[in-house]
């Protein structure tokens, strides 16, 4: 059994046991849950382990679920600690808010909003230089010699007179010594890791099939658990008749719990099988008369009737276009989607002798052990958190519900249960990406450019269901790129809360697509108003914004705006800010059976330091394609409550025939890092609005931009 | 009752229910978790295997169908990677969340068997059964033609 060396701690980063929860299980695959130390292990601070075989496993306090962090977060603080970025384990960390808490979302220990890379930049060099310091104490100690005589590279501290030690070596005397309060980080021009294109650590894992995911997970004794729920999210179990399914084979009991009717059983296919038998009565509740149509109508009354929060005003805009004779109004809508990760929700929890294990693919590990221990009643202490790699997240594993499950169905038989929920029940019973109805006005001036413009973005909070924001409160993940760069003289921005009754999640981006739809589908068709170019006339209200108008130039550029396409194919532009980057867009399409088919995009942008600029490309190219499901296919309907898409068949994601051309210009900066997991995904959408504009003479407001919405627009 | 058939060259029996989708029984019963669930009504290939060498939906193919058959997971590519597709996939760090690669890997190298030389087209009719929700579809294609051309070699 590893050890974890205990030392005092006095500033923010405290010890944290990786191999958290104490249970070390034989697993021969790789694994992003665990250290893997042979040695006995030593814990200068939470973000470096280190054993005395000179094993070093840098720590992940982010989720891996495809951005990169299993590498871009050990990548930062390796460049301070001077360990070879291939030569280092990587574990995911454990629950602990102290120590591993997101402070750009506010404290919780949650992967999501494009901010690993932006919350850890100095955090882990840091955490890196520190340790590094420690280790040259060590050494300085053990050698009697000056600290300034010895040098840290490479895994190795070395010193006059050829003196050489491991880290390995010396880190049980280095964790002894206090963390430094201050030390001195690289200037960038000596980074030797950050900003190279560094090939991921969990790739190997990958492409051979030893990467563990969460249906992955096996414990000794484990049983597995499928479930049952309302058709009606939010439905209960009235009564249920569990005769049929225990009479099937392998079932070895069926548990109520708050959300449904379990059935567990020695296989899942068994347990899913089973589960068809139950004969449930359900009170459906107040989401059984739930009908997207009907829920876009009260978005679209609330918009009038609703409360506006204020975002910005400058000047008069009301009175401007009240007076104004060249008025455009337009309305934009955006529809119910789901995250649809391809692994579908599930989760291991075994409880025995009062302690509660969870392992499985969460965005949320303090989220996770809070609710838990809420659910069953028990210590937060005594819930243990594990992280495998996730098979997609894209938000929907911030949320804990298929956790609670877990631990609830395993508490009730006393076993470790995997819990695996169907792609039914994931298409069925996720929290939908809010609808939303944007009302637009602008003013014409002589020139064709907006003297004023009115901006309102009606939709629900997820906020509000998942952090507890208060209604009265604006929810700043509703209003995100709602502000567009344009200088326009007078300008009123405001949002309206309204639950339209569907429990709603994040979803990538968030409301920067709802509101990067409507701002840059406005613009385009202000500038058709006005009869003028739409780069040009974007261009001449950029004055201000440098890096706005260099984005958008370096794209233009690179997609030929302006010359000549084959016949049949046109192009569309949009930029966005949003989490500090800038990026804009050209998409290049062409219309197949009345249906769009996207041949081209480029893409520019500008996130200041790169850590993995590779990654940085990987994540543009995925989320173009994310977003172009949004775009052009995708959408949840609700009838009675239910939703009525189950499969791929009826929310089809994008696929390699469908999948562009994608050209990528990164801009060299030195700027503060921006985020990356997401921005492509809303600056893809409008580009295709604006292109299919272009080609077809069709303006479509409403998403998704099917071949239907299309022809009926 | 029970079914016999060849795993990745070794012979083994299962036991499950004889209309159990092979991809339970190879995870569940077997024990090779690389083969992946995603959809259960073969919209989405994540669970791809070869039977006889050709790429079928574990989740849609009964047990009882491949008695006597030689079936192939992602566990029947080099453990070390050094299959040119998996050489090409890690130069080309095609995977994101990883989830959907053994069954993009089964489809590419059942297309490379066949087809040394894929144009886009090729490429397009081979692995559009196979969704990646991370969007990796232009590296998988790049590193597909990298293997291809390293294996005509």
């Amino acid at each position: 059994m590893n050890t974890i060396a205990q030392s005092s701690r006095r500033d923010f980063i405290k010890t944290a046991a990786v191999v958290s929860g104490g249970l070390l299980v034989g697993f021969s695959v790789p694994s992003a849950r665990q250290a893997q130390a042979a040695g006995t292990l030593y814990t200068p601070n939470a973000w470096v382990h280190i054993a005395d075989d000179n094993t070093i496993t840098l720590i992940s306090a982010r989720s891996e679920m495809g951005q990169g962090v299993y590498t871009s977060m050990p990548m930062l603080i390796a460049e301070e600690l001077n360990v070879d970025i291939r030569k280092i384990k990587v574990a995911i960390a454990p629950p602990d808010q102290k120590a591993y808490g997101n402070a750009l979302l506010g404290g919780p220990q949650l992967t999501g909003g494009s901010t690993s890379v932006r919350d850890g930049w100095d955090k882990l060099r840091i955490g890196g230089a520190q340790v590094r310091e420690m280790l040259l104490s060590a050494a300085a100690s053990k050698w009697n010699v000056e600290r300034g005589e010895l040098l840290a590279e490479n895994g190795m501290v070395s010193g006059p007179n050829g003196l050489r030690a491991t880290y390995g070596e010396l880190a049980e005397a280095a964790s002894k010594l206090p963390v430094p309060e201050k030390v001195t980080l690289k200037d960038p021009s000596q980074f030797r890791i950050i900003g190279k294109r560094t090939p991921r650590l969990d790739t190997p894992a990958k492409t051979n099939g030893t990467a563990e995911f969460g249906i992955d997970v096996k414990l000794p004794g484990m049983v597995y658990a499928a479930l049952e729920q309302c058709p009606v999210i939010g439905g209960t179990v009235k009564s249920f008749d569990a005769t049929k399914a225990k009479s099937m084979p392998g079932v070895i009991t069926v548990v109520q719990i708050p959300d449904g009717v379990a059935v567990v059983a020695d296989s899942w296919w068994r347990a899913n099988q089973a589960r068809k038998q139950l004969a449930i009565v359900w009170d459906e509740g107040a989401g059984a008369k739930l009908n997207n149509k009907a829920m876009l109508e009260t978005i679209r009354a609330a918009s009038k009737t609703g409360t506006p929060m204020p975002i910005k005003k400058t000047g008069d805009a009301e009175a401007v276009i009240a007076a104004s004779s060249r008025v455009v109004r337009r309305e934009y809508v955006s529809q119910l989607l789901s995250h649809s990760p391809l692994e579908p929700m599930n989760f291991t929890a075994s409880y025995a002798n009062g302690k509660m294990l969870l392992i499985g693919p969460t965005q949320w590990q303090d989220g996770a052990q809070g609710a838990v221990a809420k659910a069953v009643e028990m210590k937060p202490e005594d819930v243990a958190v594990q992280t495998t790699f996730l098979g997609g997240g894209f938000g929907r594993r911030i949320d804990l519900d298929f956790i609670v499950q877990a631990a609830q169905i395993s508490k009730a038989v006393g076993k470790p249960v995997k819990l695996v929920w169907s792609r039914e029940d994931d298409m069925t019973h996720d929290f939908y990406r809010p609808q939303s109805v944007h009302q637009m006005a602008a003013a014409l001036g002589a020139d064709g450019k907006p003297t004023a413009m009115t901006f309102r973005m009606t939709s629900q909070s997820v906020t509000g269901r998942v952090f507890g924001l208060p209604a009265a409160v604006q929810d700043p993940l509703m209003t995100e790129a709602a502000l567009a760069p344009y200088a326009i003289p007078a300008m009123t921005h405001d949002v309206i809360k309204h639950d339209a009754g569907l429990r709603v999640g994040y979803w990538r981006s968030v409301s920067h697509l709802l509101n990067a739809f409507a701002n840059e589908s406005f613009v385009d068709e202000l500038a058709k108003e006005a009869g003028q170019d739409p780069y040009a006339y974007r261009m001449a209200m950029l004055g201000s914004q440098p890096r706005f108008a260099h984005v958008l130039k370096l794209a233009a550029d690179k997609a030929g705006w302006g010359t000549p396409l084959p016949a049949g194919r046109a192009r569309g532009i949009a930029l966005m800010e949003g989490y500090d980057t800038y990026m804009a867009q050209v998409a290049e399409i062409s219309m197949v059976d009345g249906a769009v088919k996207v041949h081209r995009v480029t893409v520019a942008a500008d996130l200041g330091r790169m850590v993995n600029p590779d990654t940085v490309e990987a994540q543009i190219q995925s989320s173009i394609v994310f977003g172009m499901g949004a775009a052009l296919m995708q959408q949840i309907t609700l009838e009675n409550g239910r939703v009525q898409q189950t499969n791929f068949h009826q929310f089809p994601l994008v696929r390699m025939n469908e999948s562009p051309t994608i050209d990528i210009l990164l801009v060299e900066s030195t700027e503060k890092p921006g985020g990356i997991g997401e921005p492509a995904t809303a600056v893809i959408v409008p580009a295709i609005a604006n292109a299919v504009a272009t080609l077809t003479g069709k303006r479509v407001r409403q998403l998704p931009m099917t071949a239907e919405a299309i022809r009926a627009a | 009752m029970s079914v016999n058939f060849n795993l990745n060259g070794k012979g083994v029996t299962a036991q499950a229910e004889p209309d159990t989708p092979l991809l339970w029984v190879i995870r569940d019963e077997l024990g090779l978790t690389g083969t992946k669930f995603g959809c259960g009504m073969a919209l989405c290939g994540a669970c791809t295997v070869h039977v006889n060498g050709a790429p079928v939906r574990s989740c849609q193919t009964a047990l009882s169908s491949v008695q006597g058959q030689q079936v192939s997971t992602i566990e029947s590519l080099p453990r070390d990677n050094s299959h040119p597709l998996q050489v090409a996939w890690i130069k080309h760090d095609v995977p994101q969340c990883g989830y959907c690669q053994s069954g993009q890997l089964m489809s590419a190298t059942a297309l490379l068997a066949k087809n040394k030389n894929p144009t886009d087209a090729d490429i397009d009719a081979a692995m559009s059964g196979n969704i990646c929700r991370c969007g990796t579809y232009p590296r998988i294609r790049a590193a597909i033609k990298d293997a291809a051309a390293a294996m005509r070699a």
